[in-house]
């Protein structure tokens, strides 16, 4: 269960020691690594991964059978003094989810990084960095103060964006700095953001922070400050300059954890930030500018994955648009007394984010297998590809449906949870975007597998080969994601009406029935993809609608193309702050 | 005016000169400078919240100097990372411009700035 603000906590709780080993044992791994080093490197890795998925696990079970957060004070010092270690609900959950899709690209990667006698470091520096990101991204789920929350944010940058150049191509050298000098900037205004807050209350402990925190100017510039920070690292909507080139050039195992996890780290900090240390102090306008960013980010990602040519590049697209689905829950957390309140919304939203993690993970893994297959990953070219690799295409599939919001994935529970939320707390726009954000994501999944499952026109040269295994794990991830709607949630995480029920009623599949219909449609008038109905003459006369469609998304690219730009990402940053600062100002 | 204000007055103006750098300047190597500058805004930020703890009777609140000093090293870590990136594409690419469609790994290119 989540506990905000509760009572300062003066002593460590049984039990916490693992909350320490949590971060001890992939750090413990990284020194290994460059002890042992060489040729042990995969095997080191992979023992590190079965003690923390143990760790994780035992996390996730003692703080379910505890009454409060689990708490460990580092060297028994109390804050505001010491720093403490907390985990709740919500860190016990991501915590579990990291540890799964670790693993899973774990075993992913064992194929693609063996080290070898002739290989350049290139498996070393993977696997090294592989276990750094875990570790860093403990920390950010189980850092009590700020101060500790922006170390580990920067510990996951700087692990994140080696990663991206992996290859050591200058295209992918190029978004690495990019990314790393965008996510600079980030970060340096959340640590502004720290600085004018402990200059005022004295202390960062979110804990302590939240009795305090009031409505003052320099508060208010502090929360801007860090919350624009904060996105430009999770590269929501138009901060994302960054994301399509970094997350679509690394190689297949390494895109799995950026989409998956990496961006879920600054994401975190930000629920942190407006559920825990000031839940009264955005309001209104603060949380509905948010989601409204979360909505075009929706609507310019899928629209803008529908029509790339590229299955790299779509998928990373999809994930510009899932991370906006990740801001809708703000506004439907927000009580009668503009109060932001952890429940059902807050539960939808972190549903959300374990199975895109999960899904995007084993989405990426299967392109990296159709790519290493075909040597090239054009959608025009995946023709006949579900005959060669079945398991990755049916990884992808299960993945996509995953991400729809349909039973029985997280994802469904996720939405229902959040429609939910959206009825009691009467913003039925947010619902409207909710579905249709579920008929775009349909749109573009169908798009990859029409794609995929058509026949090949002609013999397909094969360039290369996936070893079963690869298939495998992002399969068993898929499958992850896809079942995770039957997990009962309301033991994990407070959800005051209790789950979404009758999964498989009439209603409910009616209505998912409605998605793919939706979807189909508008993979035939937004993508690439013209379908059997093409060839029809009722297509022809037709055009009269499609024409100005089809010219409405050439126009939304080319508006991404411009806000992409460095200039304009820059001006936006600027942009957001002060209308957050404006709109917090507004609520008090 | 006070030391704290001369300071924070600094401070602010080194976090506007470095933000305008980060935005307006196309070059990343002038980038990573203004990310420094920017930087040592937040730091000097700290410092002046530090000294407006001696009005407790401290000579100075060790906490904040506790942050800056990891905060440095933070960005240090940063800067050290963000040149050997630079470096690394220079000598791949010939030029090192963050610009999306400039040439990629196909030899030199002397339009680069």
């Amino acid at each position: 269960m989540l506990h905000p603000a509760t009572a300062l906590d003066a002593v460590t709780t049984p039990g916490a020691f693992l909350l320490v080993l949590s971060i001890v044992i992939p750090v413990a791994g990284i020194l290994l690594a460059f002890a042992v080093g060489g040729r042990h490197i995969e095997r080191i890795a992979s023992a590190i991964m079965l003690l923390g998925v143990a760790v994780a696990a035992a996390i996730f079970v003692t703080q379910q059978h505890s009454d409060g957060p689990l708490v460990y004070l580092l060297g028994a010092w109390a804050p505001p003094l010491g720093v403490a270690l907390r985990a709740d609900g919500l860190s016990a959950v991501m915590m579990m989810a990291t540890a799964v899709v670790i693993s899973a690209v774990g075993i992913f990667a064992g194929a693609d990084f063996r080290p070898g006698a002739a290989q350049s470091r290139e498996p070393t520096t993977f696997w090294v960095l592989l276990l750094a990101i875990w570790g860093a991204l403990n920390t950010v789920f189980l850092g009590g103060d700020l101060f500790t929350l922006y170390v580990a944010l920067e510990l996951v940058t700087f692990a994140a964006v080696p990663l991206v150049s992996l290859d050591g191509r200058a295209e992918t050298l190029r978004a690495a700095l990019r990314y790393l000098l965008f996510a600079l900037v980030g970060s340096v205004l959340y640590l502004l953001g720290t600085t004018l807050l402990y200059g005022r209350y004295g202390t960062l402990d979110v804990v302590l922070l939240s009795h305090q925190i009031r409505a003052e100017p320099v508060t208010l510039i502090a929360a801007a400050s860090m919350t624009t920070g904060l996105l430009a690292k999770t590269a929501l909507f138009p901060l994302h300059l960054w994301l399509p080139p970094a997350h679509a050039g690394a190689p297949a195992a390494a895109s799995a954890i950026l989409s998956g996890l990496v961006v879920k780290g600054s994401f975190f900090i930000m629920v942190r930030l407006w559920f825990q240390v000031m839940p009264g102090l955005p309001g209104f306008a603060a949380t509905q500018l948010l989601a409204a960013l979360g909505a075009a980010a929706i609507l310019f990602g899928s629209v803008v994955a529908l029509r790339q040519e590229r299955l790299k590049l779509l998928i990373a697209y999809s994930t510009l648009a899932q991370i906006g689905y990740l801001f809708l829950m703000f506004p439907l957390a927000l009580n009668a007394s503009g109060q932001i309140e952890s429940g059902g919304a807050l539960a939808g939203g972190l549903l959300q984010a374990i199975s895109h993690a999960t899904a995007k993970a084993a989405m990426f893994m299967a392109a990296g297998s159709i790519y290493s297959v075909l040597g090239q990953d054009r959608l025009e070219g995946l023709s006949g590809v579900g005959r060669i690799l079945p398991m990755s295409v049916l990884a992808f599939a299960f993945g996509g449906v995953a991400l729809m919001g349909i039973q029985p994935g997280g994802a469904y529970i996720a939405k229902e949870l959040l429609l939910q939320a959206a009825t009691e707390t009467e913003q039925w726009w947010w619902a409207v975007v909710l579905q249709t954000g579920g008929i775009l994501t349909t749109a573009y999944v169908l798009l990859v597998l029409a794609h995929a499952l058509a026949p090949a026109a002609k013999q397909i040269a094969l360039d290369g080969a996936a070893p079963r295994i690869q298939e495998a794990a992002a399969l068993a991830l898929a499958l992850c994601s896809l079942l995770l709607g039957l997990v009962p949630w309301q033991l994990y995480l407070s959800i005051q009406h209790g789950m979404p029920s009758n999964l498989f009623g009439l209603a409910a599949l009616s209505k998912s029935l409605l998605t793919i219909v939706g979807g189909a449609i508008a993979a035939m008038l937004l993508g690439h993809w013209r379908g059997p109905l093409a060839h029809l003459p009722l297509w022809k006369t037709l055009a009269v609608v499609i024409d100005p469609i089809r010219r409405a998304g050439e126009r939304l690219e080319g508006i991404d193309d411009i806000l992409r730009q460095w200039s304009a990402a820059g001006i936006s940053l600027l942009v957001l702050a002060l209308a957050f600062g404006a709109s917090m100002l507004i609520a008090s | 005016m006070t030391d704290t204000t001369v300071f924070g007055l600094c401070a602010a103006a080194a976090v506007g000169l470095g933000l305008y750098g980060l935005i307006t300047n196309p070059q990343p190597l002038r980038k990573i400078v203004a990310f420094n500058l920017l930087g040592s805004g937040v730091f000097l930020l700290f410092g002046v919240v530090g000294r407006r703890g001696a009005a407790a009777g401290f000579g100075n609140d060790p906490v904040p100097q506790a942050l800056v000093i990891t905060g440095i090293v933070v960005a240090f870590a940063a800067t050290a990372l963000a040149i050997a990136l630079l470096l690394r594409l220079f000598q791949t690419a010939g030029s090192a411009t963050l610009r999306d469609g400039a040439p990629t790994n196909t030899g030199i290119d002397p339009t680069g700035d």
